[in-house]
């Protein structure tokens, strides 16, 4: 019987393996809908442990949207560690959801959310343990539509012989229109198959599928065309843009686990989209434009989401939340409507100035304050121009001063090492940056221990960005840069012991960089390192880079390709890049105008801000930027 | 200087009350961290009005008394709580078992008399219910018989310094086999020593002295905690809070 619960054969093989309980389900909020009560059934799946997944709020959005249709249903999956997988094997469970430990196999749809490049591996392991064909051509009308979505679906590519669609962009409303067009397919008798429901979904806005796109490659190894083998299907695949976001108060009933996981807080989300225009930074450019939640949205969230879990803490969760055009206001009216009550507010904004110590001053009124975490992201201020994330050294050590002088003990900074143009010295300025913070903090604070700690990590270029064309630096490179700044940080040992330096070495760097701008033919090499045993690539236990070349070495040259062909080369203009035919709303042009703008070191404006229309997000996608201020206030709390 | 929180101190707990609990189903495969986190958040959204630790990160008054290892149910694990406003217990034991997953039950609550002692002292003995399925009783009632017979029997345990040899037999006071819908049942009394003799390390010792293997993963329940006494019965440790409570209101009942 399809939708049958697995749970008396998953048991006993929970009785004998790591912590168990990420396999049981039956989280606070979690839903379990009788199987026969909807038409549509959906597994979602966020592709790493329970631990990291469970606290994704893309998927936590979704699975309450779907569940809120009386004619679908939602369960959860996520990634089974090894010691599980092997005896799920052993035994003949197949992946199972978390909810109603149903069969993934049994599900119309398996929906996987993409973060990161790094969980692809995991996906090909999950359909494995389904008993799903690997390959979305050898599936029948009996198997589920494996949907990719969240940020790395814009380049679907290296994963497109596995997937059979990907939905670009927000996913509240698309998961709806599939919802209906899979219920009606259904209903009407399973008309022409699978190729049928798939063509049919093609024609949803926002969903791509890869199989009616077919890639031709040149002698030189580029792409030589990409042409439709239906032409029902659209020649460019648009994203989907969520424009009111107080019309979407998701997730309502946030999941609780049991078990300990990465994000022990609530999270409401202020705004999607970002327009600071960084030049390395994907989530900014293809979540335009700027939408945000107005204070009284927000507070409403803040109130409802606390009273349905029970959490302490409310992180103000958007990609820059400091630009918030109330954020003052937002910060001060929920610490006056919380104090005394022992929850505590967080905003996990990175940006450098002064306003947002204040910010975090508001938040931790009356909590303690021990770090602060500030993302200048280039370490010099050329390198800093060239990535459009301008700010002075003597602003950036008058902030971090600021932040010490006001009670915060540990500064954290990021950077990245490996941008484009960067030379040794750019990155030898983290150190005399971090040097002139102590020296600076421990005047203004008059304590000795104030701690800074550095944390770098290697650029790795990504789709629809003006760094899409630049050449990714080599492990090497990365890993000698990242030597000279341990040794100049260690130099003066009274200041070096107050910095600390957090780094990884440069090589899963090459790998998430392989899979970001790859294209079908990287397929072959995610499929041959998943055979030989790779999974979970974004833990260092398990990442194995040895076996991501020897993948590549052996699957690439009969394209003429190799590793370095597709991370270390630098792209020309003209190329046909393998996202080409996926539309972000960015215009290729002024993409391209930017990269060179980059190289030449200028910046450009915030849009929030200065209203311009170049990137063509606004004009393409018949959007525009949804920002307040609204003037509103919030309602004092009514005690019930 | 280090900044110090503004404002007044917390308020002190004014009264605090005993909890007993089980954890079912499912959620037999909750650690003791998991069920902490899910009772502190529990009572955040029972509203109830904790009692708070001074300073930056303030903690709720919780004290927990030994739990249950993970992968075993429980129909009686205990917890102190301390609030900064007085409540009706049986109140407050409700709202607390409403926020609670389905799966955790709070099945009574005390109020602490004060000079009755602290709970943890009403506390050294657990008892056992281990299922065994696909074992039968013909295999494990002679298992029990040639353990309760020997002196000493070692095994192995795993602690955080790698393997242990540990006499698993002077904590059992008591243990008998039993059979219920051909299932082998295993009821045992057992002192809680250090280190910890846990129904899985009973079970290597049956293991150990009998060769008894069972096939699949047996199932333990705790079905009580307390105080062993000499006659070998086990004493509800929440009776001295209650004996007293009902002897003060009848105090009261008398003015
Ligand atoms: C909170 C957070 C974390 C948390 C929690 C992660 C988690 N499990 O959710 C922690 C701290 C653990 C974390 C870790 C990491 N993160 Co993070 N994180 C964020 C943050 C701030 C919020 C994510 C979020 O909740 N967004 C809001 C939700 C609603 O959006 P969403 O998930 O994209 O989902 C929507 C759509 O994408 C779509 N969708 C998503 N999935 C699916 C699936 C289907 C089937 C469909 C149809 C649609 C769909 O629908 C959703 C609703 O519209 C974002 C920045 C941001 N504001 O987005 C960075 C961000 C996602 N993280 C990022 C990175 C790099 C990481 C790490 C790799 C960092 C590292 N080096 O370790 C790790 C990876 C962890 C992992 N293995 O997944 C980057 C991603 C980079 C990129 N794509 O260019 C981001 C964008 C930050 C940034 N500016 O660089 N992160
Ligand atoms: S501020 Fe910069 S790095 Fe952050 S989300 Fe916006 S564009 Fe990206």
């Amino acid at each position: 019987m399809t939708g049958e619960t697995l749970y008396p054969r998953l048991e006993p093989l929970l009785a004998q393996i790591q912590k168990p309980i990420q396999y049981v389900g039956g989280e606070l909020n979690a839903q379990t809908k009788p199987w026969e009560s909807a038409a549509v059934h959906w597994a979602l799946m966020y592709p790493d442990a329970y631990e990291v997944g469970l606290p994704n709020q893309g998927l936590m959005i979704l699975y309450e949207v779907l569940n809120e249709r009386p004619d679908a249903l939602a369960e959860r999956t996520y990634a089974v560690w090894p010691d599980l997988a092997a005896l799920m094997r052993e035994h003949g469970v197949p992946q199972f959801t978390v909810d109603g430990h149903r069969s993934v196999r049994d599900f119309d749809l398996l929906g996987v959310s993409f973060a990161t490049e790094l969980g692809y591996t995991n996906l090909l392991e999950a359909l494995d343990l389904a008993g799903v064909p690997l390959h979305a051509v050898d599936r029948d009308e009996t198997h589920p539509v494996v949907v990719a979505g969240g940020h790395a679906a814009f380049n679907p590519e290296p994963v497109a012989d596995f997937v059979d669609c990907a939905v670009l962009g927000d996913g509240e409303q698309a998961v709806g229109d599939i919802t209906d067009v899979v219920k009606a397919w259904k209903a009407q008798g399973r008309p022409g198959g699978r190729e049928e429901l798939l063509a049919r979904l093609s024609r949803v806005d926002g969903v791509y599928v890869p199989r009616f796109y077919a890639f031709s490659y040149g002698p030189d190894g580029t792409i030589a065309a990409v042409t439709r083998t239906r032409d029902d299907v659209p020649a460019k695949v648009g994203k989907r843009t969520v424009m009111d976001l107080d019309e979407w108060p998701y997730p309502k009933q946030p999941l609780v686990p049991l078990a300990e996981s990465v994000h022990e807080r609530m999270s409401v989300e202020i705004f999607r989209g970002c327009t600071r225009g960084c030049r390395f930074c994907q989530a900014g450019m293809i979540t335009r434009p700027v939408r945000e939640r107005t204070i009284t949205g927000i507070g409403s969230m803040v109130e409802q989401g606390l009273k349905a879990t029970g959490y302490e803490e409310v992180g103000l969760l958007s990609l820059s939340s400091a630009d918030h055009s109330e954020i003052g206001q937002v910060a001060k009216q929920l610490a006056d409507r919380y104090e005394g009550t022992n929850t505590s507010l967080s905003l996990p904004s990175t940006r450098v100035d002064a306003f947002n110590v204040t910010l975090a001053n508001e938040l931790s009124r009356n909590g303690r304050r021990s770090g602060l975490t500030f993302a200048p992201e280039g370490g010099s201020e050329r390198i800093r121009r060239v990535i459009n994330k301008t700010v002075s050294k003597e602003d950036l050590v008058r902030t971090v001063t600021t932040a010490y002088a006001n009670g915060w003990t540990q500064v954290k900074l990021y950077f990245m090492c490996g941008l484009p143009t960067e030379t040794d010295e750019d990155v030898l300025e983290i150190a005399e940056l971090a040097v002139e913070v102590i020296r600076a903090g421990r005047e203004a604070s008059g304590r000795k221990d104030i701690r800074c700690t550095v944390s770098i990590g290697g650029f790795v270029p990504k789709p629809h960005t003006p760094f899409q064309w630049a050449a990714q630096a080599s492990a090497d490179t990365i890993d000698s840069r990242l030597r000279l700044l341990r040794q100049a940080i260690n130099s003066d040992r009274r200041i070096g012991r107050s910095i600390g330096l957090r780094y990884h070495d440069g090589k899963p760097g090459v790998i998430e960089g392989l899979l970001s701008r790859g294209d079908r033919r990287v397929g072959r090499v995610i499929e041959r390192v998943w055979r030989e045993g790779g999974k979970f690539d974004g833990w260092s236990e398990h990442f194995s880079f040895e076996r991501w070349t020897q993948a590549a070495a052996e699957e690439l040259p009969a394209f003429g390709v190799d590793l370095d062909w597709f991370t270390t080369r630098e792209r020309t203009e003209q190329e046909i890049l393998p996202w080409d035919h996926l539309d972000s709303g960015l215009d290729k042009e002024w993409l391209w105008e930017d990269w060179q703008e980059a190289l030449s070191e200028e910046e450009v404006a915030d849009c929030r801000w200065t209203p311009c229309y170049d990137c063509g997000v606004c004009p393409t996608m018949g959007t525009d930027i949804q920002i307040g201020p609204t003037g509103r206030s919030l309602l004092p709390l009514t005690v019930v | 200087m280090a900044r110090q929180p503004d404002g007044p101190p917390p308020p002190p707990t004014v009264q605090k009350l005993r909890i007993r609990y089980a954890k079912r189903g499912r959620l037999r495969f909750a650690s003791h961290r998991d069920l902490a986190r899910a009772l502190e958040r529990a009572l955040r959204r029972a509203r109830v009005p904790m009692a708070f630790s001074a300073g930056f990160s303030p903690h709720p008054k919780i004290s927990y008394l030994g739990a249950a290892p993970t992968g075993s149910a429980s129909e009686a694990e205990y917890v102190e709580i301390g609030l900064a406003e007085r409540c009706d217990p049986e109140a407050v034991r409700a709202a607390l078992d409403a926020a609670l997953p389905e799966d955790i039950a709070v099945l009574e609550c005390v109020e602490a008399v004060q000079g009755t002692g602290s709970l943890a002292d009403r506390i050294d003995t657990s008892v056992w219910r281990v299922e065994l399925p696909g074992v039968r009783l013909e295999e494990l009632a002679p298992a029990v018989e040639k353990f309760l017979a020997a002196d000493v029997v070692t095994v192995a345990k795993r602690t955080k310094n790698g393997l242990k040899d540990v006499d698993a037999r002077p904590a059992v006071a008591s243990a008998s086999a039993a059979e219920e819908a051909g299932c082998a049942i295993l009821h045992m009394v057992v002192r809680q020593v250090t280190p910890a003799v846990r129904p899985d390390d009973v079970l290597a010792a049956l293991a150990a002295v009998a060769d008894l293997r069972p096939p699949l993963p047996p199932r333990a329940v705790r079905e009580a905690q307390g105080r062993l006494d000499d006659t070998g019965t086990v004493a509800d440790p929440l009776g001295p809070d209650r004996a007293a409570r009902t002897r003060c209101q009848g105090e009261h009942a008398t003015v």
